[in-house]
């Protein structure tokens, strides 16, 4: 079944055209990966699946994206209930600096529901432990989120995320401002989280999409080129651009 | 071009190169910058060792539990200034605060267009007004409409000059929150206003204390608009509604006073008043720096 169906989706910046036509689909409980060059809309569209596109300034969208069936973009539909079954991992890490550990893994439930203080707690744990960072962090959950290191705050970030516990979690790039084994455990964290939610991942690492994806999508120039299984987008893909891509003859 | 990378001549002859002339100037300006900065903080030493030196003269006990009494006889304080100035700018902080905030939230969180930047153009022109201007202005639309002097107009009076520099001030520290942090609580399904109210402001928050204590400040120290509208009170009095004084008031009045009793007063007034103004702006960036230490 699928989580996510995109149809007939345009984004623009302004005047500035970023999707054109586009369509995809994520199954439930996969991993799905966009690969793409800078600048081929990747980014836009990951943020058009959770309403957070049109937090940009002079941002605009047209088209349906179906979450489970009811669409993302109808009039009626709340972003704030679409943003808290569909969560999201940005860039850079970006935990609240003025909030402790324990406080930002729970600020979601916190400022978006009414919980009391140990069921917070119960479920903080659970998160942090979900995103692998428990054991690292459980002598120090008082400290400021802030001083974690780089890949310790990114994976903060992650249980964030799930401690809203989303049905998606969309990841824009969440190891490219990472080290190599900060990168490791965001993608050993990817792996175990699919049992539970749908994945959907924007990397410019294409050996990260290949080791982690069940599904990879190829962008180029605001449209969707090639959609398929992982290995058959890296071993034997249909579109020529596609193959002279993840073969490094560009991008 | 040869494969072998030629000797590089620039750098063998850095420092030894630099002929006398340019040494010169380079000296020259250096001194130049420095005398500057040195000119720069000699008015604030200047006036603070004077006012220091007169003031501190005058200073007693009786100058801070009394009234100003009979003209040109010893013993008397300034009890009545203290209140009065606690109560202006009391009612001022109660009333500016508030708007300057929320008019800073809405410039930098929801305004856009052509409304926003007309608030943002009236704050801006607000900012540079005379202040007897804005004393002025609430002495013709509320001392007169209540045929009265009172603490509560120049309280009026202050906000118009206050609110803006909260605005402002307060706008300019909650656009430096990242847009990140903004994005992070949104995506996680959080309604807006409370992004604002736990996220960004907290995240900001020793920026807007800052904003707000230079205010007060400001609003203490303001003179012509407190004379236009609560017009001074030799007596002791705790009605807003009524003719107050102030210490700036005071400080003006005793000033000129033909009684050289009155003058040092006016010296120990304007002690006071730096001492509080000092006593505000460093306090400020006292705690703001601890807040900051506390989340870095």
């Amino acid at each position: 079944m699928n989580a996510v169906e995109v149809s007939g989706l345009n984004a623009w910046f302004g005047d500035h055209h970023v999707l054109k036509d586009v369509h995809m689909e994520a199954q439930s409980e996969t991993v799905t990966a966009m690969i793409g060059p800078s600048g081929c809309g990747k980014s836009t569209l990951i943020r058009c699946l959770n309403r957070m596109h049109e937090e940009v300034r002079g941002a605009r969208v047209t088209g349906k994206v179906l979450f489970n069936g009811t669409d993302v973009y109808a009039p009626d539909t709340d972003p704030v209930e679409v943003r808290r079954r569909i969560g999201m991992v940005f860039q850079r890490p970006n935990p609240f600096p003025t909030m402790s550990v324990m406080e930002n893994a729970v600020a979601g439930l916190k400022l978006g529901s009414r919980l009391s203080k140990s069921e917070l707690r119960q479920r903080g744990e659970r998160a942090l432990r979900r995103a692998g960072l428990w054991e690292e962090v459980k002598d120090r959950l008082d400290q400021p989120g802030g001083r974690l290191s780089g890949g310790q705050q990114q994976r903060l970030c992650v249980a964030r995320a799930l401690a809203v516990e989303p049905e998606v979690l969309l990841m824009d790039e969440p190891a490219s401002a990472l080290d190599p084994s900060s990168t490791l455990r965001i993608e050993e964290l990817v792996e175990e989280l699919k049992d539970s939610v749908t994945v959907i991942i924007v990397t410019h690492n294409m050996q990260q999409a290949a080791r982690i994806a069940d599904w990879t999508m190829f962008m180029l120039n605001g449209e969707v080129v090639e959609a398929d299984s992982t290995e058959k987008i890296f071993t034997t893909p249909a579109d020529q651009r596609t193959e002279d891509y993840v073969t490094g003859r560009f991008g | 071009m040869s494969g072998v990378a030629a000797p590089a001549p620039a750098f063998t002859r850095l420092g030894t190169g630099v002929s006398a002339a340019r040494k010169m100037k380079d000296r020259a300006f250096t001194v130049g910058l420095w005398v500057c900065g040195g000119l720069a903080m000699l008015p604030l030493l200047f006036i603070a060792t004077y006012v220091i030196e007169r003031g501190l003269k005058a200073l007693s006990i009786n100058f801070f539990l009394k009234t100003p009494g009979i003209p040109g006889q010893p013993g008397g304080g300034i009890a009545e200034a203290f209140v009065g100035t606690a109560i202006i700018v009391g009612i001022m902080a109660v009333i500016a605060v508030p708007l300057g905030l929320l008019t800073a939230v809405y410039l930098s969180e929801y305004g856009r267009g052509w409304f926003a930047s007309t608030v943002r153009f009236v704050a801006e022109i607000l900012l540079s007004t005379p202040s007897i201007v804005a004393g002025a202005f609430i002495w013709a639309v509320v001392v007169v409409r209540l045929g009265a002097f009172s603490g509560f107009a120049a309280a009026l009076a202050l906000c118009v000059l206050v609110w803006p520099i909260i605005t402002r001030a307060t706008e300019e520290v909650l656009r430096l929150v990242p847009q990140e942090l903004r994005e992070g609580a949104l995506a996680l399904g959080v309604p807006r206003w409370k992004v604002i109210l736990r996220v960004v402001i907290p995240t900001a928050g020793a920026g807007i204390f800052t904003a707000i204590m230079l205010a007060m400040a400001r609003g203490l120290g303001e003179t012509a608009p407190v004379l236009l509208t609560a017009l001074g009170n030799s007596f002791m009095t705790t009605n807003a509604f009524g003719p107050m004084d102030s210490l700036s008031l005071r400080v003006y009045v005793d000033a000129q006073s033909s009684y050289a009793l009155d003058n040092v007063t006016a010296w120990a007034g304007a002690f006071c008043l730096l001492i509080i103004v000092l006593g505000l702006s460093i306090g400020a960036r006292v705690i703001a720096a601890r807040q900051l230490r506390r989340t870095r």
